[in-house]
């Protein structure tokens, strides 16, 4: 897109409460029509960050640029016009309908007694079919549920038709469903109306998929900032939320537990995928697993990295070697059980045969139901 | 969505022609009825043409009339004013009663009325006015400073209870040692009333209160921004800190207003608009607010009427009325708040 021209930039800016400065040195170049979210653990200030860019907060110091303005000199009124907001605050609505609520955003249009003419009426319809919720127009904002909520409280945002909206943890409180719909609505608003929008997010997995940036904050500064491929790397993301009880897995954006401690009990033999249920089955009941010969382009051996004891692995399309097989078998001697958990065996991993025969004559093969009720049975 | 316009529409409509029925109707009852009972036709008469029996036609034009009006005046603004405390500090149980702000203004014109009774014969209308005002503000600073460092509501309002109490205090003190003859007009006055109201403190009130519900009607804008909450009220373009100021000026003034000629009284400004926001089913300030005028004028009117007549020829003070009617309002409103959540 326009990627020379910067629409809302952060120059030095130190923010924080009643004058202490909480991050410092913020620096930051957002684009038009980039969704840009911030992640960082919590408390870590990223509502600091969001509160004094709307203004609910003093700057310390330093500058939010909109465009060519300063947000500090800017009239109230104007920066009204230009930027809209939905916070986490629980917003007051006595006898209000959802239609009275995303009305309020057409305030800073209307005239002196705020009453409503045809085109904003045309706008606030426009707004609730974007969103959805031309349903619930009528009903009390009270009596809805909290999805629901988060969404009238969009269309409240895209009624004051900004250039930018910015939004504390929208997802909060959310079911998956929602989520997805809100995130999806925000990524169509972002590309069809050119709308920049800024906003905090907990959920890491979401943050990768939806944004064009990503703002790491923690401790009193931005501790990255960037795209989210340059970003959701696998180390920067443990350092950032201090993990050390489990993993991050950038591909996916997934979230792992720790792998089960101890030597491996069993050996899990599969290929695409068919090891991952049995996997999380072991991670859950905290039973150590070896994986068996997985290519290294395998789904499986993807995620038995973060869970598994130990893998054998072999480069992607090349046979698999004499050598690779003694370390299986060797495996194979110290594990109670081995699991065929489902393998496509072809000409290029033959070999495959051969080990799962080695194992049924050792009389270790087994099926999952039949290993957990022997397990149970000591 | 458009089906719902008109049906909402029509319910405004219904509820202003019902207080306004209300309004004439009292209005009749209340010349009609007294010691001297005039006949309903004599009063259009006597009002129209001012032409009639001298006794009746003195009766209405120098007694019931002016105070009839001024019980509507001063019932609006009083309504009015416990609304723009509900908005002002979030909570439909705030007022200038139970924040002790009404207490304060009446501390103010007591001190005012014995010192100036002193040196001279006469005080006016305005400088009770301005001493209830500054007696308002006095109340409603110690109000914010205390609601500072208070963030919890229920505090607030005990606060606000106790300050009321303070102020009694003292004025009761400043009562109890002044010259005789103050304290009889001052007694009667300090519990409530809207007797022996003349057509020149009508002049002053209904000026005062016209321009302030003119204001109030301006600023029903961003009172619907601020009843969203501070947060998304400065997001929509409102200056929270000039506006905060305004709303206490305004709500003092009106305050004020009705304890300078009336005393203080209780439960109306809580009652009134909350009745009225559910009568209207919305809380939007461009229809709360005359509603909640006109309803205060109706609510005062007939307690004034009810004060007169109830045990007449003892007349009961306007407080012990609408206390009456207003406290299990008010009661009702908290339990529902419970059950609601």
């Amino acid at each position: 897109m326009n990627e020379d021209k910067i629409f809302l930039s952060l120059k030095n800016l130190n923010v924080g409460y009643d004058g202490h400065t909480l991050i410092h040195d913020i620096c930051s170049d957002i684009h038009k029509g980039e969704i840009v979210t911030l992640i960082g653990p919590n408390g870590a200030g990223k509502s600091t960050i969001l509160k004094s860019i709307t203004r609910q907060l003093s700057i310390i110091s330093g500058q939010v640029v909109l465009g060519n303005d300063d947000i500090i000199t800017m009239p109230y009124r104007l920066l009204a016009t230009r930027m809209s907001v939905v916070l986490t605050e629980h917003l007051k609505a006595e006898l209000m309908t959802c239609y009275d609520l995303v009305a309020t955003g057409r305030y800073p249009y209307t005239g002196r007694l705020g009453l409503l003419t045809d085109k904003d009426r045309e706008i606030i319809e426009e707004a609730l079919e974007q969103v959805h919720i031309k349903e619930l127009a009528d009903k009390d904002f009270n009596a809805i549920s909290d999805g629901q909520k988060q969404r009238v409280l969009l269309a409240r945002a895209i009624c004051q038709e900004p250039e930018i909206i910015i939004l504390d943890e929208p997802t909060s409180y959310l079911d998956v469903h929602h989520k997805l719909s809100l995130l999806s609505i925000l990524r169509r608003m972002a590309k069809e109306k050119n709308i920049t929008v800024v906003m905090s997010l907990h959920e890491i997995d979401l943050a990768q998929k939806i944004s064009d940036k990503i703002i790491c904050v923690k401790g009193d500064h931005l501790f990255a900032y960037g795209r989210p491929e340059d970003i959701f790397i696998k180390d920067s993301i443990r350092e950032l939320y201090d993990i050390d009880n489990g993993s991050f897995d950038p591909l996916y954006g997934s979230i792992e537990l720790p792998a089960p401690k101890g030597d491996p009990e069993v050996m899990i033999l599969s290929t695409s995928g068919n090891g991952i249920p049995l996997y999380r089955l072991f991670q859950k009941a905290e039973i150590p697993f070896h994986a068996g010969i997985l290519y290294e382009n395998d789904l499986d051996h993807h995620l038995a990295r973060d869970l598994a004891a130990g893998i054998i692995s072999v480069k992607p399309f090349m046979p698999i070697s004499e050598n690779d097989l003694d370390q299986a078998r060797n495996v194979m001697s110290t594990v109670k059980a081995v699991i065929n958990a489902g393998m496509d065996i072809g000409s290029i991993n033959a070999p495959m045969e051969e080990l799962l025969k080695d194992a049924e004559d050792k009389g270790i093969l087994m099926d999952i139901e039949s290993y957990l009720k022997k397990r149970r049975e000591q | 969505m458009i089906n719902e316009r008109i049906k909402r529409n029509s319910r405004y409509v219904v509820v202003f022609i019902v207080m306004i029925v209300a309004f004439l109707a009292i209005v009749v009852l209340n010349i009609n009825t007294g010691s001297v009972k005039i006949p309903v036709p004599e009063i259009f008469k006597i009002i129209m043409t001012k032409d009639g029996a001298a006794e009746w036609v003195n009766i209405i034009w120098k007694i019931r009339m002016p105070r009839i009006l001024m019980a509507a005046l001063l019932g609006g603004a009083l309504s009015l004013s416990g609304f723009l405390l509900q908005t002002f500090f979030e909570n439909p149980i705030a007022g200038p009663f139970v924040l002790g702000i009404s207490s304060g203004a009446k501390m103010v014109v007591a001190l005012t009325m014995i010192v100036a009774l002193e040196h001279f014969t006469f005080v006016s209308s305005y400088t009770l006015i301005i001493a209830a005002f500054i007696g308002s503000l006095i109340s409603t600073g110690f109000i914010l400073l205390l609601s500072g460092k208070l963030r919890h509501m229920a505090t607030l309002l005990v606060a606000g209870i106790m300050i009321g109490y303070i102020c009694s205090a003292i004025t009761d003190f400043v009562v109890t040692f002044a010259e005789d003859s103050d304290i009889v007009n001052l007694h009667g006055w300090s519990l409530g009333s809207f007797s022996g109201m003349s057509w020149s403190n009508v002049q002053v009130a209904a000026i005062v209160v016209a321009v302030s519900f003119a204001l109030c009607v301006f600023m029903s804008k961003p009172i619907s921004a601020f009843q969203m909450g501070e947060n998304y009220a400065r997001s929509m373009g409102v200056n929270v800190k000039a506006f905060r100021v305004a709303l206490i000026l305004l709500s003092s003034i009106l305050s004020a207003t009705v304890t300078a000629f009336a005393g203080p009284i209780s439960f109306v400004g809580i009652a009134v608009p909350f009745l009225i926001k559910h009568s209207l089913n919305t809380a939007k300030p461009l229809l709360v607010i005359p509603g909640t005028f006109f309803g205060g004028a109706v609510f005062c009117m007939l307690c004034d009427l009810i004060a007169r007549t109830a045990f007449a020829p003892t007349e009961l003070n306007i407080s012990t009325v609408t206390s009456v009617f207003g406290a299990p309002i008010v009661i009702f409103m908290m339990l529902r708040k419970k059950g609601g959540r």
